[in-house]
């Protein structure tokens, strides 16, 4: 009988839903410890465009948010123990591995944070994967790795993991402004045969159902992202890609000049969400 | 034999496709009004409206229901809510108004992320289908006339009043 009055009645649901059925704001935190802000305050970088900035995870099924909430639950920390272990593999003509320079992967906690950055030496913005493969062609005398590989997504993780619950801060002005605009360029474009842009989804549609997908602002602050989908982690260009392709489009590749640019605006679009990857997501 | 039939099937099928291809306007030369509305029927023959309703569920044709939601075709999984609900399209819009949606909703309502799909050119990076490769030179609209003239046949029976 209650139930039949709460469904037919519109009115009564949103009456209730304002009182003894008001929802609590999910509130993540992983491990019990790391406290991760899924929802902040416009940054500068969105100029208006969404009245606050909400990671992915706040779209997701109760079930799929919780897997994130315990390292142990969360399959992408496979990944992060992979990398850990790379991490100490010496490589190259010099038997260097990262840890004879860095010593464990937390002295680089706050790195994931703000990148992509304005490479001063390389004159220009680097993604957190350029940096990584300097390391290995500069000063391991090795080669790089490919740019969405496993071995470089799994050490993409590990460098996210190091940084969680961290702010998200890229910088978008000075020498990075050019690449940031070209970013923002592509992201209102529509591209393909659906002709539609990043934001016709992430921006004008977060919220809504897409058939079967609950859209989100299409944030990068969790990446990697462990899919249940497919089953493993995806670097952010492979989910650009993926994007664009399911626009009917010819996508960019990981690691061209416009995906770079595409990452620092996205990115930027996150400022003051924490670093929340390796996520879950569907 | 069956081989041979099979075969046979298909060329009648591709000349018949052929056929209405000739008598159709190009997507390129079909005459929208002020308001986006396309009077003549892009085929000269009524659309099915069964036919409609299928391209409207399928993904590989319309998928209208990714965005759209519509009661008739209730059995139909996870509809989305990303345009209005179609329900009494008809008590809304004419049928020359409903063509012209679904041929370029464009011309409606500008600046819609609904896309054409009686639309054939002016696309930036177009790709090859779903595969992230490039265009093989020139694309097919993503509805062929008739399928239109379906569809607009089926959403005519979307009526409330
Ligand atoms: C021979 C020394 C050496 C080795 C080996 C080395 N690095 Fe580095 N790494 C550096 C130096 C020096 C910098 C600072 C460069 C700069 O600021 O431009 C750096 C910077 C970085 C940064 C950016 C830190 C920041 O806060 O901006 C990351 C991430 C990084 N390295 C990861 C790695 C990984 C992963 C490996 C192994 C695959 C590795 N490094 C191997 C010397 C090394
Ligand atoms: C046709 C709609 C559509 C367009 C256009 C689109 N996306 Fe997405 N995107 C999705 C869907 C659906 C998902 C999965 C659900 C979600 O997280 O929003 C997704 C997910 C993402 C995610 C993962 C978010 C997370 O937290 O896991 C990112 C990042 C993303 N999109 C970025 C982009 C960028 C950048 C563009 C433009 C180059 C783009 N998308 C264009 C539909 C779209
Ligand atoms: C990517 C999203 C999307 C897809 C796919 C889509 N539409 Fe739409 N449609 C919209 C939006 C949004 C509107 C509202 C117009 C506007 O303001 O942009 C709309 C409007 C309409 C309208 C007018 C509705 C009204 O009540 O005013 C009709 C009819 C329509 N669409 C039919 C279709 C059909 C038929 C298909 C498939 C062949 C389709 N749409 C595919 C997004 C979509």
């Amino acid at each position: 009988m209650m139930k039949m009055t709460l469904t037919s009645s519109g009115l009564i649901l949103a009456a209730l839903g304002g009182a003894a059925f008001a929802q609590e704001e999910p509130e993540l935190v992983i491990n019990g410890e790391i406290p991760i802000t899924t929802r902040a305050e416009a940054p500068a970088s969105v100029e208006g465009a969404l009245p606050e900035v909400i990671s992915g995870w706040e779209f997701r099924s109760p079930e799929t948010q919780s897997l994130e909430e315990d390292d142990f639950e969360n399959p992408g920390m496979i990944f992060v123990d992979d990398a850990r272990a790379q991490f100490d593999t010496a490589m190259g003509p010099d038997d260097q591995a990262c840890s004879s320079c860095h010593d464990t992967p937390e002295d680089l906690a706050g790195a994931r944070a703000v990148y992509p950055k304005w490479d001063e030496e390389h004159g220009e913005v680097q993604t957190l994967e350029m940096q990584v493969n300097e390391c290995l062609t500069e000063r391991m005398s090795t080669d790089a790795w490919e740019y969405t590989s496993n071995d470089m997504t799994n050490m993409m993780a590990l460098l996210a993991s190091v940084s969680r619950g961290m702010p998200v801060n890229v910088a978008i002005d000075g020498p990075a402004q050019s690449t940031w605009e070209q970013g923002k360029d592509i992201y209102y474009t529509r591209y393909g045969q659906l002709e539609l842009a990043c934001a016709n989804c992430h921006e004008d549609n977060y919220g809504n159902m897409l058939r079967a997908d609950h859209l989100s602002q299409g944030q990068i602050n969790g990446f990697p992202a462990y899919r249940l989908k497919n089953a493993q982690l995806n670097s952010v260009h492979d989910r650009f890609k993926g994007c664009i392709r399911d626009t009917r489009a010819e996508t960019f590749e990981p690691g061209s000049p416009e995906f770079i640019a595409l990452e620092l605006y996205v990115a930027s679009r996150g400022n003051g969400l924490s670093v929340e990857g390796p996520s879950v997501r569907n | 034999m069956t081989h041979l039939t099979r075969l046979l099937a298909g060329v009648a099928l591709s000349l018949s496709t052929t056929a209405h291809a000739a008598d159709a306007p190009a997507p390129s030369d079909v005459t929208y009004d002020e308001y986006g509305a396309v009077d003549a029927s892009l085929t000269g023959e009524p659309g099915d409206p069964a036919e409609g309703a299928k391209i409207l569920a399928d993904r590989s044709l319309g998928n209208c229901v990714t965005c759209h939601q519509v009661s008739d075709l209730a059995d139909v999984p996870f509809q989305g809510e990303v345009g209005p609900a179609l329900d009494g399209v008809a008590d809304r819009w004419t049928e020359a108004d409903l063509r012209g949606i679904v041929a370029n909703a464009k011309q409606t309502f500008p600046g819609t992320i609904m896309p054409a799909f009686y639309k054939s050119d002016g696309y930036i990076r177009p790709g090859d289908a779903f595969t992230g490769a490039a265009a093989e030179g020139p694309l097919d609209p993503l509805l062929s006339a008739q399928q239109i003239e379906d569809v607009v046949a089926y959403l005519m029976t979307l009526k409330e009043s």
